[in-house]
């Protein structure tokens, strides 16, 4: 049994759909902050945009470990996409993290925030992915070096977020503790509203930069295949 | 299992023999470390606590030990044994075991060195902050010794290294200056420990695919 997979236009037909629903629920529906007035909103992209970059790093470790368990191919070019897409979720991360910062702290970059570091600690490690992953020849061996770099990257990100807790003390709002969601149902709902259409929207780039690369990759073959 | 550990002490014996034939890599560090020192007591204000010192003497040895990792796969790929190593009839993640603990004498020789240094001209060292030395030791030749043969196999080995290393490196910074500093040293050592533990296994799991063409 397959089931095939949506059309891309239509699935970004649907992000956009979602997105215009989400930002109707942020500022429509979600009851305005009590301490932080309407700056508190941001935290309706913010989140869901870190949760994005993490889901894009899981894809591509994901992918990096089915490219070294079956050796199969096509999983490289996935891996690097995910790897790709995360970073620019996590640049986003930083940039509307910085934002927030500078708007209820009144400074642009706090170290105190174990999610901004941790963010910017994730960000280097992945720009450095690419930086290792173009200086090697195209090839065999370069999709497994930078498969185990992917999967190296889901190990720092536990380990690096522990590590910076525990060197500092916190004063970034934990939403989520394990008595669930700090947050009233409308807020709760705007939330999952943008979260689904971050998500989409991220799903949506994925398939477009996947499908891209997949032509560029095929039509290299081909040439090459041309020209001997 | 003993022939495992066998191969392992055999390849680890070749790099130190390696080392005391050409003398490359050692007293590079050594001078290293000591040099760095001395310009982090013109670096730091003259009424910096030790604190200060002891955050500054984590950043000297990790650089030191990238000093020893960029070099560590050269003799490798200098006369193609690295391919030779790799048709060996052993488990390749014993070579990478046997750079490790190759890498990890290197490290060690040069913190003799500089922690005597490091007590002489800044601040004394506890027990924790030896054994959070120790530790992260451990993990920076475990992850570096992987990471320095995935540069090597790139072009722009020399500049990729610490960019590939040092972000792995933090969880280590973080540990180490909090074993040397924090009242309870107990959680960073433990983490140190974690970090070890994780990235060692991961390593020695992963080092086939980096050396297989």
């Amino acid at each position: 049994m397959s089931i095939t997979k949506p059309s891309l236009p239509f699935l970004a037909a649907l992000a956009v759909a979602l997105a215009a629903l989400a930002v109707g629920m942020i500022f429509f529906v979600a009851p305005e902050d009590v301490d932080q007035g309407l700056t508190q909103k941001i935290f309706y992209v913010h989140v869901p945009i870190a949760l994005t970059a993490y889901a894009c790093f899981g894809l591509a470790a994901w992918k990096a470990f089915r490219l070294l368990t079956t050796r199969g191919g096509g999983y490289d070019l996935e891996s690097y996409t995910g790897v790709h897409q995360g970073t620019i979720f996590g640049a986003l991360t930083l940039v509307t993290g910085s934002i927030w910062a500078k708007a209820s702290w009144g400074v642009w970059w706090t170290w105190s925030s174990n999610q901004l570091v941790l963010f910017l600690v994730l960000f280097l490690f992945y720009c450095a992915y690419f930086m290792l992953r173009f200086s090697i020849e195209p090839g065999p061996r370069r999709e497994r070096i930078s498969a185990v770099y992917a999967l190296f990257g889901v190990a720092l990100v536990p380990v690096s977020f522990l590590a910076i807790r525990l060197a500092s003390d916190f004063i970034h709002p934990t939403v989520f503790t394990r008595e669930g969601p700090q947050m009233t149902g409308e807020m709760f709902a705007a939330f999952c509203s943008s979260w689904a259409a971050i998500t989409l929207l991220a799903y949506v780039m994925y398939r477009a930069e996947l499908a891209g690369k997949r032509t560029d990759a095929n039509l290299r073959e081909l040439r090459e295949a041309l020209a001997q | 299992m003993t022939r495992y550990l066998g191969d392992v002490a055999a390849l680890a014996r070749k790099d130190l023999r390696l080392e005391l034939r050409a003398r490359d890599t050692l007293p590079a560090m050594l001078l290293f470390v000591l040099s760095t020192l001395v310009v982090f007591h013109f670096a730091l204000p003259a009424d910096a606590g030790d604190d200060a010192a002891y955050g500054l003497l984590w950043v000297a040895l990790v650089f030191t030990s990238l000093l020893g990792l960029a070099r560590a796969w050269v003799p490798e790929r200098e006369a193609g044994a690295l391919d030779g190593l790799v048709l060996a009839p052993t488990d390749r993640s014993a070579i990478w075991l046997g750079k490790t603990l190759a890498a990890l004498a290197f490290l060690g020789a040069a913190e003799i060195v500089a922690l005597p240094a490091f007590t002489v001209f800044f601040a004394p060292l506890d027990a924790s902050a030896i054994a959070g030395v120790v530790l992260s030791s451990i993990g920076i030749c475990a992850v570096g010794s992987l990471v320095s043969a995935m540069a090597a196999a790139s072009r722009g080995r020399e500049v990729l290294l610490p960019l590939v290393f040092l972000p792995l490196a933090i969880p280590i910074v973080v540990g180490g200056v909090g074993a040397s500093i924090s009242e309870d040293p107990g959680q960073f050592l433990a983490f140190l420990g974690l970090y070890d533990a994780v990235f060692a296994i991961l390593s020695w799991a992963a080092f086939e695919y980096v050396v297989t063409e």
